[in-house]
């Protein structure tokens, strides 16, 4: 604990910089994509880079509370894909008891979200009182969620969901017609051919309000203080009074929580339940997470930094598919993505604190 | 007077080992008794036992002359009896206030009814502990991981005064600081006395003891082995208590 | 210094039936499961699945071997998977295109596994210096290489098994070291002049190629590993960084050769797959080979913190959970029910060791 000069620092602009790097990027990376890529600056194109995000922004939020108590939850993709079987299966099973469709569908994704918590628990449960590593808790978690949803599908799919499942799934909260004005929720019929510009995703702005709820705890409460605490230095939260075991099974109840939304949100949206649905979206939420600042070491990091890591690899990855570019490049360029963010994270040393 | 705390034949044991083995010693508001004794000699256990880290197997603890129970930190910090440990416990990645309340953050209301942590008022109420000081902060917005060691004890100490505390165990406060740091640290142990706080201080450092300590108790090997005024010895003494020299025949 | 431990470590204690027990349970439970599979599953104690539990494996213990010289250093590798198959598919289209060219055989095999080889060394490299000189935490670094690499071999396969392998290398890695036919002499590596297929059922096969191959590799990398300065030097760098570079070991050197070492041993996963399979594979995504790998290499007793692993630990490790799989689908149990085993084994595993911290 030797004194610390302050050394000269950068320039302010610099500065500023190192501190936005994320967000400049995505910027500038919005703007090339509207130059380069066809029909990339358009409503359509916007708002498809949320509802495809959806999942990502999710499973990203989630790991950013796990992440930022210095641990890591590996199994938030396969929890999705539990979520998603889960409710596709709840919501088929409530129909056949009788609800109906709007009640069955409201009934099994509360359900979901009730039992969605439970993997979370054993998570935070296996890492706070058994002290097992979060990446072998996680990692088991995995494979268990994997193996229980595989085994409630049969192997293949669930489907048979009701027609008003996917209504609520791709509805958007206006709609407007050129010659025919402005309505919400629903529009008439239309036929064939007619332009219908739909404003607004009803999916995302849910997700956008339970993230922004997110975002005020970990900001604003004793609960977010603590969560940076633990992740700080869980000695000194232990000795003032934290119930760290306590507030880590927390924490990866909420991780668990939110993966399973997520899951539940594409039933809504695809009609089925997959139980591999998720297996692509922990690398993105993780780099998403490092982009948005947060440290792996934990005590760093905010969900607006996350979104804007999340953000940015949704616009790339709709914008290599509007250029038509196969999937291994996107694969290569998150690849890459990650490494320079870690870089540059290590080279201007305002952003975060230091790597051990 | 009575003393403010006091333990009596405490007892503890880790599977085979007795760390602390019928240790009985008392500290009075206002003094400082500091703890000295080699590597393994139960120190730390016996203050963890005080600040409820552990939980002895055999004897009891009485404060301000009344039996109590100390199970959890909590129990401990809520009867005023607060830990400095060597680390100093502090959150790197949280500022100076955020430090000092936490684990027990002011909230008010958002909206009516949504706690949120009141920054502004943990802000002032941790500057007006700071200020009566004597090591100076300049911000109290900054991260503990800019802090000089001295600024992150008196960061540390400002979180007990603030709460309260009425005993204060400090663990080799001036380990790992520079000469200047180190006398502004035992100035601050000498401005705690007068506040009639009790004190036990965990040191090797000969001088330190000296220098601010009203009693000197030795343990060695889980037992206590001298319990004496400072007026009444001399650091050669001590040094043979504590390696054990005296029961060399 | 006021920092005794107050849990002092029992390692001098006289060994008791269950600490011995639990410092080998994994080993322990792979005789248990033996014995248990034996009864409630017809044929797995035949010869014939002798084959599917000791040396399918092949490539896992590869995986594993090579996430045992990392995770010892305190790291981790994410990328063996997609190394592996991006050495698949690499070699695979080497032996096609030299196969299609007419080259012979022999030559078309050793050139295409060379390549394979060849061009595993290059996320090692990449993924260790990031992770030693700029200092990339290896968690981040491997991702990063595991997408890459993922994406480069997606490219050259186009999405598609490679084919065109000449059928002696499926001969060869399916294959055993000699063969005798009664009334013939004993024969290396092929069958006996004149036997056809009707009279395989008559032939005796000694010691399966690709056992021996794992076996040698593994001896290899043991002696490595228990036996040179450079396994020392790894032992000590997972147990205290600090230390290791104070007593004059450069670190960052080592490191780089880990993990140069760990994609090498993946892309022997990998060229091996092609002689196992006869095609060139990519590794699908979901199909987590490298965490399947670390899992089978903490089972072994290796600790995630660093300084602490076998290889003979992590070998048991991946036979265990070869077994398991294998086992349960002989007796009959649906496969999803492995990925629930293994989940909950690895943290069996892991809280055994750290209820017995002196594991191996």
């Amino acid at each position: 604990m030797t004194d610390r000069a302050k050394t000269a620092g950068p320039s302010a602009t610099s500065s500023f910089i190192g501190r936005h790097w994320a967000a400049l990027f995505l910027v500038l990376e919005v703007i090339v994509f509207c130059i380069v890529a066809d029909g990339f600056f358009t409503l359509h194109t916007f708002q498809l880079v949320f509802i495809a995000g959806i999942p990502l922004f999710l499973l990203a939020v989630a790991e950013t509370f796990v992440i930022i108590t210095g641990g890591i939850d590996l199994s938030v993709g396969f929890i999705f894909g539990f979520g998603t079987v889960v409710s596709a299966k709840l919501i088929v099973a409530f129909q056949g008891l009788g609800l109906g469709d709007a009640e069955a569908i409201l009934v099994g994704c509360l359900a979901t979200l009730l039992i969605g918590i439970i993997p979370g628990y054993v998570n935070g449960w296996l890492v706070a009182r058994l002290r097992v590593p979060p990446f072998i808790a996680t990692y088991s978690m995995l494979s268990v969620s994997y193996g229980i949803s595989e085994i409630l599908v049969e192997g293949s799919q669930a489907g048979n969901l009701p027609y008003l499942a996917t209504v609520v799934g791709t509805s958007y909260f206006a709609y407007f017609i050129p010659g025919r004005g402005l309505s919400f929720f629903s529009h008439e019929r239309v036929t064939r051919g007619t332009d219908v510009i739909s404003i607004l995703p009803v999916m995302v702005v849910v997700v956008f309000v339970i993230i922004l709820i997110f975002a005020f705890v970990l900001r604003n409460t004793r609960f977010g203080q603590h969560t940076y605490a633990i992740g700080g230095s869980s000695d000194a939260a232990v000795r003032s009074g934290i119930s760290v075991k306590w507030h880590l099974e927390r924490v990866y109840m909420i991780s668990s929580f939110l993966a399973t939304l997520a899951g539940i949100l594409y039933t809504l949206q695809y009609a089925e339940g997959k139980a591999d649905a998720g297996a692509s979206y922990l690398l993105d939420s993780i780099v998403a997470v490092v982009i948005g600042g947060a440290s792996l070491y934990g005590g760093v990091g905010t969900i607006g930094g996350t979104l804007i890591g999340a953000l940015l690899l949704s616009v790339l990855e709709t914008g290599l598919r509007v250029l038509g570019l196969p999937n291994f490049t996107i694969y290569v360029t998150v690849g890459v993505i990650l490494i320079v963010a870690v870089l540059v994270d290590q080279f201007l040393p305002e952003r975060t604190d230091s790597y051990r | 007077m009575g003393y403010l705390l006091e333990v009596k034949n405490i007892v503890k044991r880790f599977g085979g080992l007795v760390a602390v083995d019928n240790v009985s010693l008392g500290v009075n508001p206002g003094e400082v008794v500091a703890l000295l004794g080699d590597n393994g000699a139960g120190k730390s256990t016996l203050i963890k036992v005080i600040s409820g880290v552990h939980s002895p197997e055999e004897g009891e603890i009485l404060f301000d002359g009344k039996r109590v129970t100390i199970e959890t930190p909590m129990d401990a910090l809520s009867m005023g009896i607060e830990t400095i440990y060597q680390d100093l416990a502090l959150a790197e990645n949280l500022n100076v206030y955020s430090n000092i309340f936490l684990g027990r953050e002011i909230t008010k209301k958002f909206a009516g009814f949504i706690p949120v942590l009141d920054h502004n008022y943990m802000h002032s109420e941790a500057q007006k502990v700071l200020d009566t000081l004597v090591i100076k902060i300049p911000s109290l917005r900054a991260r503990i991981k800019s802090l000089s060691g001295g600024q992150r004890q008196a960061v540390a100490i400002s979180r007990s005064l603030y709460w309260k505390a009425r005993l204060l165990i400090m663990d080799e406060p001036t380990a790992a600081l520079g000469v200047a740091q180190q006398s502004q640290v035992l100035e601050l142990v000498e401005s705690l006395k007068h506040r009639g706080i009790g004190i036990i201080l965990i040191s090797h450092t000969m001088f330190d003891v000296f220098k601010v300590a009203d009693r000197i108790v030795v343990l060695r090997r889980g037992q206590k082995v001298a319990d004496k005024k400072r007026s009444d010895t001399t650091p050669d003494e001590i040094v043979s208590y504590i390696v054990g020299a005296d029961s060399v025949q | 210094m006021s920092n005794e431990n107050p849990y002092p470590t029992a390692s001098l204690e006289r060994p008791t039936a269950v600490s011995v027990l639990a410092r080998n349970w994994a080993l322990a439970f792979l005789i248990l499961l033996f014995v248990v599979f034996s009864i409630t599953g017809r044929g797995f104690f035949s010869l014939a699945n002798f084959r599917n539990v000791f040396y399918q494996p092949t490539t896992f213990i590869f995986l594993a071997a090579a996430e045992t010289f990392v995770i010892i250093t305190g790291g981790i590798d994410l990328s063996v998977g997609f190394v592996m198959g991006l050495s698949s598919v690499m070699a695979a289209s080497i032996m096609q295109t030299l196969a299609a060219s007419g080259i012979p055989v022999a030559e078309t095999l050793i050139v295409g596994s060379a390549v394979g080889l060849a061009i595993s060394l290059i996320p090692g490299l990449v993924s260790g210096v990031l992770i030693a000189r700029f200092r990339v935490p290896p968690f981040i670094a491997t991702l990063g290489m595991w997408g890459i690499t993922n994406g480069i071999t997606l490219a050259i396969c186009q999405g598609f098994p490679v084919t065109g392998v000449p059928n002696a290398a499926v001969n060869l890695g399916n294959g055993y070291l000699a063969y005798g036919f009664p009334g013939k002499q004993l024969t290396m590596f092929a069958w006996p002049a004149g036997v056809v297929d009707t009279q395989a059922r008559q032939l005796i096969r000694i010691f399966p190629n690709a056992l021996l191959l794992w076996i040698l590799v593994i001896l290899v990398l043991w002696l490595i590993l228990n036996r040179t300065r450079f396994g020392q030097h790894t032992f000590a760098i997972g147990g205290n960084m600090e230390a290791a570079k104070r007593a004059g070991i450069n670190v960052q050197r080592h490191l780089i050769t880990i993990y140069v070492l760990s994609s090498f041993l993946a892309g022997l996963a990998g060229v091996y797959n092609v002689f196992q399979s006869g095609v060139g594979n990519f590794t699908p995504f979901y199909a987590s080979y490298e965490l399947f790998a670390i899992a089978a290499v903490v089972i072994g007793g290796a600790s995630l913190m660093g300084g602490k692993g076998s290889l003979f630990g992590s070998v048991v490790g991946v036979l265990m959970l070869g077994v398991l799989e294998n086992g349960l689908s002989i007796s009959g149990v649906p496969s999803f029910y492995r990925f629930i085993a293994v989940g909950v084994i690895l943290v069996f595993a892991v809280v055994i060791d750290q209820l017995f911290p002196d594991l191996f």
